[in-house]
């Protein structure tokens, strides 16, 4: 970025009130003493002046009515919080999390804890026998969505968590 | 009738069955949604068309809006996606400062228009035309923030992004309309100094 464009950036920060206060006092400084910022900021009120005072434009004066007709035969759809069952996410969530901890749980419980170092982790990871659990299609694929309700969960959890952010921001 | 009600009283009604309260906010955004649609189809009939189906949309599921952002935040959210969603159908050659045929036939139309003798355009008409002829992205943010009136943190929020990247867009979207409006329009900007 050159020096005009700097002091364009910062000039724009200044006219639209997001510059900070210690920088508006900067800058009323530089105004003060700098022709080359003097010249540039009158430069740039003017096309903030015409930004602002452009017109809008107006769509065809039927508009409204043409809208109105349309939304005759509408019926105005219910509240997507209304029909999404938070309880129902939070069981299925609690399912899959519980579902994980117990797998863990066999597998762990199936390690030599007391290896004389001989195997490795690995080893001893390919030695726990899940057939005795996972030995049809149909619990793999019952298996499969809850991995995918799972991470549905985990989607939703972290959507309203940014969300939250953005409106504590 | 409508003029001395808020937004919320106005979707507070619709809301409990008089339909007709609608035609307030109508009213009251039609013409800022019409000029964002404006700027992003670039073309009346279809920016109208649009302008209508975001109305439509927005009474749909106006049951959605819970009033933790302005009305027209949220409506303008519904501006954004419908016209991208029209976009992406229509696949429209859009204008930008990339496009060179886009430049060739707005400079020929200058010098036409200058050659006809006819009167210099309007400052508001010039800078209507200048954001017209921007990229979408740019000219619906420079839109949303001086006619739309909408803050830094609403945009991010009807752009779906963060404050900063906000705040740079439209800096860069200035630099460009700036820079169109000195190489395009160079007679018109010359004047206001």
């Amino acid at each position: 970025m050159n020096k005009e464009q700097q002091i364009e950036e910062r000039l724009w920060e200044y006219i639209d009130g997001t510059a900070t206060s210690e920088d508006r006092l900067r800058i009323d400084a530089l105004l003060q003493s700098q022709a080359e910022w003097k010249d540039k900021y009158s430069e740039l009120m003017e096309i903030n002046q015409l930004l602002h005072s452009s017109d809008l434009e107006a769509p065809s004066l039927r508009f409204t009515k043409n809208v109105m007709e349309e939304i005759t035969r509408l019926q105005i759809a219910p509240a997507a919080k209304s029909y999404i069952n938070n309880k129902i996410i939070w069981g299925i969530g609690i399912f899959f999390i519980t579902l994980m901890v117990a797998i863990l749980g066999y597998g762990f419980s199936q390690m030599e804890w007391t290896s004389n170092g001989k195997s490795s982790f690995t080893d001893q990871l390919s030695k726990i026998d899940t057939s005795k659990f996972f030995n049809n299609d149909l619990i793999n694929v019952f298996m499969m969505i809850n991995v995918l309700l799972g991470l549905v969960l985990l989607d939703n959890y972290l959507s309203n968590k940014r969300n939250k952010f953005r409106k504590e921001a | 009738m409508s003029a001395g009600q808020n937004d919320n009283e106005l979707i507070s009604k619709v809301l409990r069955g008089d339909h007709q309260a609608y035609a307030g906010l109508v009213n009251r955004y039609q013409n800022y949604v019409f000029t964002l649609t404006l700027r992003l189809v670039k073309n009346r009939e279809e920016a109208e068309e649009v302008a209508q189906d975001v109305f439509i949309k927005a009474y749909k599921y106006l049951a959605d809006f819970r009033g933790d952002s302005k009305f027209s935040t949220w409506l303008y959210t519904i501006v954004n996606n419908t016209c991208i969603s029209f976009l992406r159908k229509k696949k429209l050659t859009i204008h930008s400062l990339d496009d060179e045929r886009v430049f060739a036939k707005a400079d020929n139309q200058d010098a036409g228009f200058r050659a006809d003798g006819v009167e210099q355009k309007s400052r508001h008409v010039m800078v209507g035309e200048a954001i017209s002829r921007l990229k979408p992205d740019d000219a619906m943010i420079i839109t949303l923030f001086y006619k739309n009136e909408q803050s830094l943190e609403e945009i991010a929020l009807v752009l779906g992004l963060e404050v900063n990247t906000a705040k740079v867009r439209l800096h860069r979207a200035r630099a460009r309309l700036k820079d169109l409006m000195e190489t395009h329009y160079a007679h018109e900007v010359k004047d206001l100094n």
